[in-house]
């Protein structure tokens, strides 16, 4: 892959063409040979790069994302690559943050900023749902707005208050918005870039427990089959807004996404020990939904759980439930079940072992499906 | 009174990078004190009076660093049709409102001096940000009148291309577009373009979040925005003293570290004055400003609203004798630039445009439902696919029937 930096660009000195090509070869050649353990962190750092790389109006901003490279540096090293005028902090003002990515967006930039945390991003509800959501629709289509709201997001990490809400279906239920969530490193790598190419606003909810997860992952193969959309290459290597099969099986369907998908997949793990073949559908991007490959392992198993660490009350995961029942109901030989977090605001970490969806949870609720039909 | 030293110091270690150079370069530029560049100038910027006559310059409410010159002819003349346009305009679609052609409008009848200056002050390049009231700002600027008020006649919410006019689409929630104008002006400075951005807000929005967000971050951020502050007094009901104890509203630029001036709102000689100076500040790299333009809604929030409950008459009438149309009139005429000839042409003119609106908001314009669908996402998904067949099915079954009826008559 060879990046292009476009003449406006090297015009003002954003950045040099020379800089970024030599960012990207090191990059490169040091993940030249094939596949490695890589982190989540390092695959969506690695995203960031290579679409700053290949188109100039891509600029990355938010709290800490500059020196310090982001809280969980997924951001590391954009600044000392790209320069202050491409990756830069702000005030500390949320509703600042993504108000101004708006008038970018607007102007002609590709904003991706980062709400540090996922409850930190309150703040801005009014901007995501009152503009960022619905500027292409006031406005007919006349007006783009390509920009990404990353926000680190769920539990796990034994972080204080405000530091593990699931905030998904807030934006789920936003018209307007598309919501990502990925669960493996080459999916963060590949979905993280199609949400940068997307001309619709993308929130992009990373699983925070995860970001220091290592997949064996080829970065160096997946960074060139992506392309880019300024050079008129992007490959659809992202999800394409599909579901992945993550795990086959015949048994039941586990429906998951984002950070509950590795507890799905334990929980798979352990009943495969027990005789019981479990399928684990990873969601991927929750809007759009894939209602096709979900509907199509449930009526194949007959037998469905969704796994969310969200409360459950008017969440995503009774939005699965609904679509899932009105697809397949003459397919299903039980109720289908859900195992969620519970109805309370996300508990101090001493307590969340007892909030968090676990293997054993999920076990039960699959115990539960009506077998001895 | 001088801000403290230990502020205003340069950074030693790297003098070039010191985030107030701009402001000081203005500051050397006016030979004043950063705090008297900062601070509005003591009284409001008032150049024409009530009674239209031009005040003499040491009652101007000027002071050193904040005098303004008188404007051009030619751009006083403009100004004063685009004010008899701005009433009629706001006249008509309060009729058209009655008549319910439209669902709503939020008149600016008795403010029309801001916006006609706000859409005057900028170049062809640069943006405006306005807010719901701000219709009339927005057709000065260049958008055809049907189309601005597209939003209200309830058909969508908003009807013309910012992309091509340069203007926000008209915001209802508010002081959020604040926000937009910093991000507009941020990346047409990282362009290297020199777009000035003015942005829209009345005096209840300054008690919102994003004000301060916006005026902050623009701040910080050394971006050439203008926040024009139309201080009509009342939001909906709340008057202003329930939103502010600030001596004046201009006076909140100084805590960001920016310039405010407060100037009389129905004195569209003073506010271009301050405006234009403002635009060329901010192009020239001083940072954002602030404007507080001090004038009075003359009437109700929208129809639905009963102003009576809240303001005494008394007080209606006083801001009447302040009225900007009227004051322009008198103040041209007597410098012998405006004659009965001038004054039918300008009346000819505003008629026209009333009779545009008459026409086009009268028309039953279609609706397409399947629209509903087309402008979410740049493709639809897969569900909204789905519901837009049903929808287009639902449709046809209605049509069926309507045709089955009519054949059985």
């Amino acid at each position: 892959m060879s990046p292009t930096i476009t003449t406006s660009s090297e015009a003002n000195g954003n950045v040099s063409a020379a800089t970024a090509r030599a960012a990207a070869s090191a990059a490169a050649s040091a993940e030249a040979a094939g596949p490695q353990p890589v982190t989540m962190a390092k695959a969506l750092n690695t995203a960031l790069a290579d679409a700053m790389s290949v188109d100039s109006s891509v600029l990355v901003f938010g709290e800490d994302v500059g020196l310090l490279g982001g809280v969980f540096r997924i951001t590391d090293g954009l600044t000392a690559t790209f320069g202050e005028q491409r990756c830069f902090d702000t005030p500390l003002a949320e509703s600042g943050i993504v108000g101004m990515a708006v008038g970018m967006a607007i102007n002609g930039m590709r904003p991706v900023i980062e709400m540090q945390f996922d409850a930190f991003a309150y703040p801005a509800f009014e901007q995501i749902v009152s503009h960022v959501a619905k500027m292409h629709n006031r406005t007919k289509g006349m007006v783009k707005l390509p920009m990404v709201i990353r926000i680190p997001y769920g539990g796990g990490i034994g972080g204080v208050e405000h530091h593990c809400d699931s905030s998904e279906s807030y934006y789920a239920h936003t018209a307007g918005l598309k919501v990502y969530t990925p669960a493996t490193v080459a999916d963060g790598y590949r979905m993280l870039r199609e949400a940068i190419d997307s001309d619709d606003p993308v929130v992009f909810m990373e699983p925070k427990k995860m970001y220091w997860t290592k997949d064996s992952v080829d970065l160096g193969e997946l960074r060139r089959l992506h392309g880019s959309r300024a050079e008129g290459t992007t490959a659809g290597l992202g999800s394409g807004g599909r579901a992945s099969v993550a795990r086959p099986g015949t048994d039941a369907t586990l429906i998951a996404y984002g950070p509950s998908v590795p507890t799905a997949l334990a929980a798979a793990e352990a009943a495969a020990l027990e005789g019981r073949s479990l399928e684990v559908i990873d969601v991927r991007t929750i809007v759009p939904f894939d209602d096709e490959t979900v509907s199509a392992s449930v009526r194949k198993t007959g037998r469905a759980v969704v796994i969310a660490e969200a409360h459950g009350f008017a969440s995503v995961s009774s939005e699965i439930v609904a679509r899932v029942q009105e697809r397949c109901f003459h397919y299903l030989a039980a109720p289908i079940r859900r195992v969620t977090g519970f109805d309370v605001p996300y508990p101090a970490p001493k307590l969340e072992k007892y909030y968090l969806p676990g293997v054993d949870r999920i076990l039960d609720a699959v115990d539960d499906l009506q077998w001895e039909n | 009174m001088t801000i403290s030293a230990d502020h205003t110091a340069p950074d030693t270690t790297s003098p070039q990078e010191a985030p107030d150079t701009a402001l000081n370069e203005a500051v050397k530029k006016f030979g004043i004190t950063v705090e008297d560049y900062m601070l509005p100038a003591r009284h409001q910027i008032q150049m024409v009076d009530p009674d239209g006559r031009l005040k003499p310059e040491g009652e101007q409410g000027t002071q050193p660093g904040h005098e303004y010159p008188v404007p051009g002819d030619k751009e006083l003349l403009e100004a004063y049709e685009r004010l008899v346009v701005g009433r009629r305009v706001n006249d008509q679609n309060s009729a058209l409102v009655r008549q319910g052609r439209m669902a709503v409008y939020p008149s600016s009848h008795g403010q029309e001096a801001c916006q006609v200056a706000a859409a005057l002050c900028l170049s062809d390049g640069d943006w405006m940000f306005p807010t719901y009231r701000d219709a009339v700002a927005v057709m000065t600027r260049g958008v055809d009148p049907v189309q601005v008020m597209t939003i209200f006649r309830g058909d969508w919410h908003g009807g013309y291309d910012p992309l091509e006019y340069k203007v926000g689409i008209q915001c209802t929630p508010l002081t959020t577009q604040l926000l937009h104008a910093v991000g507009v002006a941020h990346a047409a400075k990282l362009r290297g373009e020199d777009t000035v951005v003015l942005a829209m807000c009345g005096d209840g929005a300054t008690s919102e979040g994003d004000f301060h967000e916006a005026l902050n971050f623009a701040a910080v951020f050394h971006l050439p925005v203008i926040f024009f502050v139309q201080n009509n007094k009342y939001a909906i009901s709340v008057p202003l003293a329930h939103q502010s104890v600030a001596p004046s509203l201009a006076h909140k630029a100084v805590g960001y570290g920016m310039a405010g001036e407060r100037v009389d709102g129905n004195d569209v000689v003073a506010l271009l004055a301050v405006l234009d100076r403002a635009v060329k500040l901010a192009r020239e790299g001083s940072g954002p400003l602030l404007v507080e333009a001090n004038t009075y809604r003359m009437q109700a929030h929208t129809n639905a609203d009963d102003d009576t409950r809240y303001r005494e008459s008394a007080e209606v009438a006083e801001w009447r004798a302040k009225d900007p149309v009227n004051r322009m009139r008198t103040y041209l005429t007597d410098r012998g630039l405006l004659d009965d000839d001038g004054e039918a042409r300008i009346r000819e003119h505003a008629e026209a445009v009333a009779a545009q609106l008459r026409e086009g908001l009268s028309e039953d314009v279609p609706v397409d439902p399947q629209e509903l669908f087309r402008h979410v996402f740049e493709r639809q998904t897969p569900q909204l696919k789905e519901q837009s067949a049903m929808l287009a099915d639902e449709l046809a079954r209605d049509a069926a029937a309507t045709d089955s009826k009519e054949a059985g008559k």
